[in-house]
């Protein structure tokens, strides 16, 4: 019930979410990316569709938060084209995107350290509403920090709300960092390892938080931990050398003989 | 308990927590000891200690406020204050009166004022969107740059910044009945000034605005990942802080009154920053702690050695000062408190 009433005043069950009359939330035509003379992408195509689920899986190197960093703007492609939604934004700028309902968390988290729980989930919220440049203090009753107040509920952080950000443990930063990417009304959110370096129990919580999210909202996870992406996605692209080279259900990829042998170790063995 | 209380003052209003634990400088009905300091200080003081030192270290701290806004919350080292502050004093005397008849256009204070502000503003605008362009040592660099630019600039051009003698005789305005320039009233004007800046800075650090800025310190990144235009938000922030230099730019041609090139040359320059580093950037009282001591050290370095070597003076207590309390005054001040309250607990 409380997770219902958040995502209504979050704006996670907004109107616009569902992108009716198009059919891809996120379509790439022969996207690369290139740094000098490495091809961290190399002509991807991807296309996923309005509320899908998607895990990107593959090894190091393999180019998955390349290809994050290029839908949401953060390193541009080199070449090829990217539509959200239907509308090109391939030269919009990374505010823009987010703008326009694309949200995405970092491998690494990027958090305001000096700021609380709440004024980071408050900028969060700002940050895709009116009022960003306001001289004035949020009023108690104010939307956005309503909903920021309930995204801390939503990512289970009520007891850390007050909290400065560099005082939390590492996976409540996690946390933190999903909540963040929630904020607004999300169409799409890119989770980069969103389980990287949380106990057990953690993930547990993680995988609570991304089957909760209404299903309107459609999400690409990058996820080395296996047990984790597979169990919250519908479908998975495999990458290797900057290249999709395979995409099926969590079932197909797991007993393929090819993934196997490059992604779980049995071209290493 | 404290802590619990704490935390849900903080959990109920955005901005109430920063990295490290903001200064517990004392609160409310505290302050009306300091407030009746202030409020009465022309009663016991002569006219020296009211304007060369009360005056005096309370424009320099609105200049240096001006700076910890920037840097302290928006992690934005701009060294271009007192050009800023400088700009709303030379345009102060180009469009009212100076000495510099042929230059000086007459108009009234209350056209004067207002436009003195505004192109100042623009002018700190502007340097924002240069420095934008730029961060950490980089930011330092450009904005140390455009100070001397602007320095150089003045000296030279004749035409409308009267070059190297600048602009003498400007004055306050005279409303209210009163001569400004006396004072008294010059020592509440500036005492009012200083208090509205700083209260400013204290609501705007909680507001939207104010909590977008200190992002931008912590992670820009992430400002951008969240739809914020980081360009926008530093620009606006050099803008509102160069918004306060200009007052104090213009306090400062009142008390002087004059400007010349020396007012905003390199000393003065490094000068506002040492007065910010000095009093501490964690908390906007502390530009003006800076700011008394540096007034203080100023004046009476004398008695303790040569007048000339009042660098070397300053230049002791700002390396001992950032050497044992990186948090300035103020961190000396905490410190000082965290001391007390250790010796206390054993007896309680």
């Amino acid at each position: 019930m409380a997770e219902r009433s958040s995502l209504s005043a979050t704006g996670l069950s907004g109107a616009r979410l569902s992108g009716a009359g198009v059919a891809h939330a996120l379509r790439l035509e022969g996207v690369s990316r290139h740094f000098g003379a490495l091809v961290a992408l190399d002509a991807v195509d991807l296309e996923v569709t309005a509320g899908e689920r998607r895990a990107v899986l593959g090894s190091n190197g393999a180019g998955k938060t390349t290809l994050f960093n290029a839908i949401t703007g953060d390193f541009p492609p080199t070449a090829g084209r990217i539509q959200f939604f239907g509308e090109d934004v391939t030269s919009l700028p990374v505010h823009e995107r987010i703008r326009r309902g694309l949200r995405r968390t970092y491998q690494h988290s990027l958090l305001f350290r000096g700021l609380s729980v709440l004024d980071n989930l408050y900028l969060a919220v700002r940050g895709v509403s009116r009022g960003r440049y306001s001289f004035r203090r949020p009023r108690r009753d104010d939307a956005a920090l309503r909903s920021a107040r309930e995204l801390v509920h939503l990512v289970h952080l009520d007891h850390v709300a007050g909290t400065v950000v560099a005082n939390l443990a590492y996976g409540q930063q996690r946390q933190l960092e999903i909540g963040m990417a929630l904020a607004g009304a999300p169409r799409m959110v890119l989770f980069d390892e969103p389980a990287a370096g949380l106990s057990a129990r953690e993930r547990r919580e993680l995988i609570e938080i991304l089957r909760s999210l209404p299903r309107h909202i459609g999400y690409i996870i990058i996820e080395h931990d296996l047990d984790v992406a597979l169990r919250v996605v519908d479908r998975v692209t495999m990458m290797h050398n900057g290249r999709i080279f395979k995409e099926g259900t969590p079932g197909e990829i797991e007993n393929d003989p090819q993934v196997q042998q490059i992604y779980l170790g049995g071209g290493h063995g | 308990m404290a802590s619990i209380s704490d935390d849900r003052a903080r959990a109920a209003a955005p901005g109430a927590a920063v990295e490290r634990a903001p200064l517990r400088l004392p609160k409310g009905w505290a302050y009306l000891p300091l407030a009746l300091v202030l409020l009465t200080f022309p009663l016991y003081a002569n006219g020296f200690w009211i304007v060369q030192i009360g005056a005096y270290s309370m424009i320099l701290g609105i200049i240096a406020l001006s700076l910890m806004f920037l840097a302290g919350y928006g992690g934005m080292v701009s060294l271009a204050q007192m050009s800023v502050a400088g700009c709303a004093a030379y345009f102060f005397a180009i469009l009212g009166h100076s000495s510099a008849e042929a230059i000086s256009l007459g108009w009234s204070a209350w056209l004067t004022l207002p436009l003195s502000l505004l192109i100042a503003t623009a002018f700190a605008t502007m340097i924002g969107l240069l420095a934008s362009r730029t961060a950490g040592i980089y930011t330092i660099m450009i904005t140390l740059a455009i100070a001397v630019a602007f320095f150089y600039f003045t000296r030279q051009n004749y035409d409308l910044f009267n070059g190297f003698n600048g602009f003498a005789q400007v004055e306050p305005p005279h409303f209210f009945g009163l001569d400004w320039r006396q004072p008294l009233p010059f020592f509440y004007l500036t005492l009012v000034v200083s208090a509205l800046c700083y209260a400013a800075v204290v609501y705007l650090r909680r507001s939207t605005f104010g909590l977008t800025v200190q992002a931008l310190r912590d992670n820009q990144r992430r400002m951008r990942a969240l739809g914020y235009h980081v360009t926008g938000h530093q620009v606006a922030a050099y803008a509102a802080s160069g918004f306060m230099a200009a007052l104090g730019g213009l306090l400062l041609v009142w008390l002087n009154t004059r400007i010349s090139p020396g007012t905003i040359g390199v000393g003065p320059v490094i000068d506002i920053l040492i007065i910010a580093v000095l009093g501490g950037l964690r908390h906007p009282i502390g530009p003006f702690v800076g700011a008394l001591a540096f007034v203080l050290l100023d004046n009476f370095a004398i008695d303790l050695i040569d007048r000339e070597r009042f660098n070397t003076v300053i230049g002791l207590c700002f390396l001992a000062v950032v050497l044992f309390s990186p948090d300035g005054l103020l961190g000396l001040w905490e410190e000082a408190r965290a001391a007390l309250t250790r010796e206390r607990r054993p007896r309680d």
